[in-house]
């Protein structure tokens, strides 16, 4: 589905030339004049030249990178197509990554990030390990030094494809021009087909400079490489079996589904086979939140309800989701009762972690309407029913006092819900990582799809603001609201200044409570409350703010909250919310890790 | 618990750096690769890649070979016990040739290891023995007893399953129907 998205917009990106090109290719060898005319439009192009066509022949019109000597180049090609190619400056290529992350997360598209060679590309690390572990469709290219010096410690020589091959779906070096094309051909193939992931192409200074003859193809096909399994009919019958015959199901939807455009696919199994579902993190907004069946999110920081039902289901259906050691907590004890089937596009993920009775591996969206044909329409009320008095409790204990404080410091959770209602839940919700992550997790209400970016396998702090950047580029119409910790900030604030020469319109909710929260609360509960480097000095943020021309307001009570947020949403361009909030609050629930996923902490606060 | 020795075999695209893209797989799982062998298949531009490593048993190599599949240059990956495989080793034995002379009659040990000697020159004589790991190594103890060994190398694990079938190929025809079903489809549109 992906893939046939990027065709359309290919399509409308290339140049009238290059469309007779394309498909003049196809008919190549069958019609001799055809050919001729071809040929004679074929042309002789630099190697940057070549790439930045071949960007647009992918349908790439958004790039986010930073020039080095090795890419000058390609940044003099795209000087040419400043029309058809932005090129976002970032401050730093950890920035440039996340932020084509956050562009592809909410978009659908393959972002695509250009860094230089050496320190260019090892600052890209990050992003792109990133990418692999939540599954994102990238293309990093990478300038490398003049093929003849490779292997000679050359000034800012690294050995990018040693370096970034157990991090990639797929790392290519380049050494000649004539394989630029293939190369940035299949990287697109391979980054946005089956299971996405990041793909680098490192490509020699030489390559770039010298020319050859351009002629462009889509990749469709590579015998090693299948990425779509086809369904297996008895596997379908097998699932669509066990569910009909399940009196406790329960759905577990992860990022899988997103990925696949497999959001109504799953809506119409789910409302057929009356299946209540919990999310993973990532899987938060394949669904919207108010769903009558939707009971919440998993894991250590997940409702308390779809966790403790995990262990006493009958079938336990898993939809693109990866049994994450998050999501089950310790695996000797994790749905032992259960029946599993797995839905998953990746073979390798199938008996990971959890043994599964039935595997259907194929694309959710082919596997999902196949299963649902076969489910007969049920309802299980006493089953939901079963949940209530768990999130009753839940509720009790901890969503009441986090969102409707009697007093005291602010909440997170209460400024999350705040801002999730002013924006009616609409907004695309980007958030760094620790606390305020968990925070906008559990409390954001997600109405439409692709609208939670976070750094969700990795765990990347500094993520958000960057990826913010990328969300606004991927889809400009929405709100883009960056809900980032005092932390995670810091580690890429310079960011500031992407978002200053770009006039990017974020709204930035900084939730201050001068601590690494996330550590520090592991620190209060396992380690005596020693805290040990976790409380930090920060700047005045607003003021830091101020510097780049970012308008910028802090927050220490509840009575200026709403209208603060209002202003924020209200204010044409950027914005910086700095909330100060309780220094010491604790996410809660939480499954300590590596204990049984019913083994929950719900904290003191009554 | 007692490990089994696995033999994994790869079918890759002859393409720089697969090794390594293989080798991390192994690393990341901390296995440890016993012996490997690459050489090219009877098919073009496809390698052949037998690895043998000790795991705990079947859960380990089913998961590892689906990793080493799911890599993009990596056309399939199998794994097989001992029990499904004709396989065997080269290994390659240095000993001083004033040593051999000393100790006399060579023909028992010719015979009994069916040893075969390569070169004779004034200073070394070069035995080479095919075979299992255990007759290599015995071969190795007794002369490393007797006459003493200069040098010693034994090569990676090669090996071929019993079965009938050649399951690359198989593999191989299903992916070119998926090829023409695939033009096909072009060309409809």
């Amino acid at each position: 589905m992906i893939v046939k998205e990027n065709q359309v917009q290919s399509v409308v990106a290339l140049s009238a030339s290059m469309e007779v090109a394309v498909r003049g290719e196809n008919r190549m060898g069958e019609e001799a004049n055809a050919r001729k005319e071809i040929e004679a439009r074929e042309e002789i192009l630099s190697g940057s030249e070549i790439i930045v066509r071949a960007l647009m022949a992918e349908g790439v019109d958004t790039l986010f990178g930073y020039p080095g000597g090795a890419v000058i180049p390609i940044f003099d090609a795209l000087y040419d197509h400043k029309e058809r190619m932005r090129h976002i400056l970032v401050r730093h290529e950890q920035g440039a990554v996340h932020a084509a992350q956050g562009y592809a997360r909410v978009s659908g598209k393959v972002g695509v990030a250009l860094v230089t060679s050496g320190p260019g590309a090892t600052n890209a690390i990050t992003g792109i390990a990133d990418a692999m572990m939540d599954s994102t469709p990238l293309v990093v290219i990478s300038g490398q030094v003049t093929s003849n010096l490779l292997g000679s410690d050359a000034f800012q020589e690294a050995d990018v494809i040693g370096v970034t091959q157990p991090i990639t779906k797929w790392a290519h070096q380049v050494r000649r021009v004539e394989e630029i094309a293939w190369a940035i051909s299949k990287a697109f193939y391979i980054a946005s087909s089956g299971r996405p992931g990041p793909v680098v192409i490192d490509i020699a200074k030489d390559a770039q400079v010298n020319s050859c003859t351009y002629s462009y193809e889509r990749t469709t096909f590579l015998r090693s490489y299948q990425p779509v399994p086809e369904p297996e009919e008895d596997r379908i019958k097998q699932a669509a079996e066990l569910i009909n015959r399940a009196k406790k199901p329960l759905a577990l939807v992860g990022q899988g589904v997103t990925l696949g455009n497999a959001e109504h696919e799953l809506q119409a199994f789910l409302e057929k086979g009356g299946i209540p579902f919990a999310s993973t993190t990532l899987g938060l907004s394949a669904m919207p939140s108010g769903h009558p069946l939707n009971r919440g999110m998993l894991g250590m920081h997940g409702n308390v309800a779809p966790n403790i039902k995990s262990n006493e289901c009958d079938v336990l259906i898993a939809i693109g989701m990866r049994f994450d050691d998050r999501v089950t907590g310790n695996l000797d004890t994790y749905a032992k009762q259960a029946k599993v089937i797995h839905f998953d596009i990746d073979l390798s993920e199938m008996d990971k972690n959890v043994m599964t009775t039935v595997k259907v591996v194929g694309d959710a969206k082919q596997t999902l309407p196949l299963v649902t044909d076969y489910l007969e329409e049920r309802t299980h009320p006493e089953w939901l029913a079963e949940f209530e008095p768990l999130h009753e409790k839940e509720y009790d204990r901890v969503i009441r006092s986090e969102l409707y404080p009697e007093g005291g410091a602010i909440k997170m959770g209460e400024v999350v819900n705040k801002v999730s209602e002013a924006t009616r839940g609409k907004a695309i919700c980007v958030t760094d990582v620790g606390q305020h992550q968990m925070m906008s997790a559990r409390y954001f209400k997600f109405t439409r799809h692709r609208s939670l970016v976070t750094s969700g396998g990795l765990g990347t702090m500094g993520f958000g603001l960057p990826a913010g950047i990328g969300a606004k580029y991927g889809a400009p119409d929405r709100t883009v609201c960056i809900f980032v910790g005092d932390g995670g900030l810091q580690m890429t604030m310079h960011e500031f200044g992407t978002i200053m020469e770009h006039a990017v319109d974020v709204k930035i909710i900084l939730l201050n409570n001068s601590y690494l929260g996330m550590v520090r609360q592991w620190q209060e509960l396992f380690f005596e409350e020693r805290y040990s480097s976790t409380r930090m000095k920060n700047p005045d943020f607003v003021k830091v703010a101020d510097a780049y021309g970012i308008k910028g307001r802090k927050v220490t009570r509840r009575e200026e909250l709403d209208g603060a947020i209002r202003e924020m949403l209200g204010h044409d361009g950027a914005y910086l919310l700095e909330v100060v909030v309780e220094t010491k609050g604790m996410v809660y629930p939480m499954v300590p890790a590596g204990e049984s996923i019913t083994n929950i902490l719900l904290g003191n606060s009554q | 618990m007692s490990k089994t020795l696995y033999t994994i075999t790869v079918f890759s695209e002859n393409r720089v750096g697969v090794l390594n893209q293989i080798t991390t797989i192994f690393t990341r799982r901390q296995l440890n690769i016993e012996t490997l062998s690459v050489s090219p298949s009877t098919i073009e531009g496809i390698h052949k890649f037998t690895i043998t490593t000790f795991a705990d048993d079947e859960v380990v190599m089913k998961k590892l070979v689906r990793l080493i599949d799911k890599r993009v240059d990596i056309l399939k990956a199998y794994y097989n016990t001992d029990e499904d495989l004709v396989h065997q080793e080269l290994a390659l034995y240095k000993l001083s040739t004033e040593k051999v002379l000393e100790h006399g009659s060579i023909e028992y040990l010719v015979r009994k290891y069916n040893v075969r000697i390569l070169e004779i020159s004034k200073d070394c004589v070069v035995f080479l023995k095919a075979g299992h790991f255990a007759e290599t190594q015995a071969l190795f103890e007794e002369l490393a007893n007797t006459i003493g060994v200069l040098q010693f190398v034994r090569s990676g694990r090669i090996a071929i399953t019993k079965s009938k079938v050649e399951r690359l190929s198989d593999m191989l025809a299903k992916r070119e129907e998926q090829k023409r079903a695939l033009e096909q489809e072009k060309v409809m549109e």
